[in-house]
């Protein structure tokens, strides 16, 4: 395990912890990735009242600055080379169908949902995880894909 | 402070966690997920730490602030989180930290949101097929 990181993973998750209590306690709103980026695009019928788009792009905006600050600030950022597109897409048509379906992410119900002892949740997080294991052997060492 | 600022500020906040913590790096996020060979447990740590801040936050505001009600456990939330790991086990990415890695405008992690949103899109076309 050389690549295992406590310190620098305990406290970026803390911050992730506290971004979550920061948007439920000023928003009223939980910090589900996945339903946020979603209800940007929802039809306007679907939105939960006025600004419902709105904050939620604010919301995506502030993870994309978080990216540019990192970059800015000179901060490592591991870019990976050589991993096909047409698996990224194909990954990212399951991510997007499978959250929308089971109403939440790795934030929404994991997070989020573990924190306010949701069984649903921890149901969730409990296959996707399984699932995300299996995903990565069979990718890697039974399919070959250099991921 | 108004709700697009907070909305902002929190997740600009998020988005460094998730920096900082690597989950950002899909390789590292594959380091966890693949338990074969060199495994790296510290996504395990990134959870815990997060999980242990909401747990305590979480107490303090859930009187005041109404939670998600839904306890039902069924078929779309068990299918639903599969499929999700089976996409996030082959790229290594889920949304939040996909969405920030974007911001490098490395050509995978945008073509991963696209496809992304595009999923979103297809669940919610078949959804409003099949309650018709």
């Amino acid at each position: 395990m050389h690549d295992f990181t406590p310190i620098s993973a305990l406290i970026g998750g803390a911050l992730i912890g506290l971004a979550s209590v920061w948007l439920l306690a000023a928003n009223g709103r939980i910090a589900g990735v996945s339903s946020i980026l979603h209800g940007v695009f929802s039809p306007p019928e679907a939105r939960q009242g006025l600004h419902d788009a709105q904050w939620r792009a604010w919301f995506i905006s502030g993870l994309l600055l978080a990216g540019l600050a990192w970059q800015a600030a000179g901060a490592p950022v591991p870019l990976r080379a050589g991993f096909p597109l047409g698996w990224a897409a194909a990954a990212g048509l399951l991510v997007g169908f499978g959250t929308r379906m089971s109403g939440g992410c790795t934030s929404g119900h994991g997070v989020c949902g573990l924190g306010r002892l949701s069984a649903r949740s921890l149901v969730a997080v409990i296959v996707f995880m399984a699932a995300g294991m299996v995903a990565a052997y069979v990718t890697r060492h039974v399919l070959g894909v250099a991921s | 402070m108004n709700a697009l600022a907070s909305a902002l500020g929190a997740g600009f906040l998020f988005g460094i966690g998730l920096w900082v913590s690597g989950m950002a790096n899909p390789k590292k996020v594959l380091g966890f997920l693949d338990v074969t060979g060199d495994w790296d447990a510290s996504l395990m740590l990134v959870m815990g730490g997060a999980v242990a801040v909401t747990l305590a936050g979480f107490k303090i505001y859930k009187t005041k602030i109404p939670m998600p009600t839904r306890a039902d456990i069924d078929f779309p939330l068990a299918a639903g989180a599969a499929i999700f790991g089976i996409g996030w086990g082959i790229a290594g990415y889920c949304p939040g930290p996909a969405i920030t890695a974007a911001s490098t405008l490395s050509t995978e992690s945008i073509v991963f949101v696209g496809a992304m949103i595009a999923g979103g899109y297809l669940h919610r076309l078949l959804d409003k097929a099949a309650t018709r």
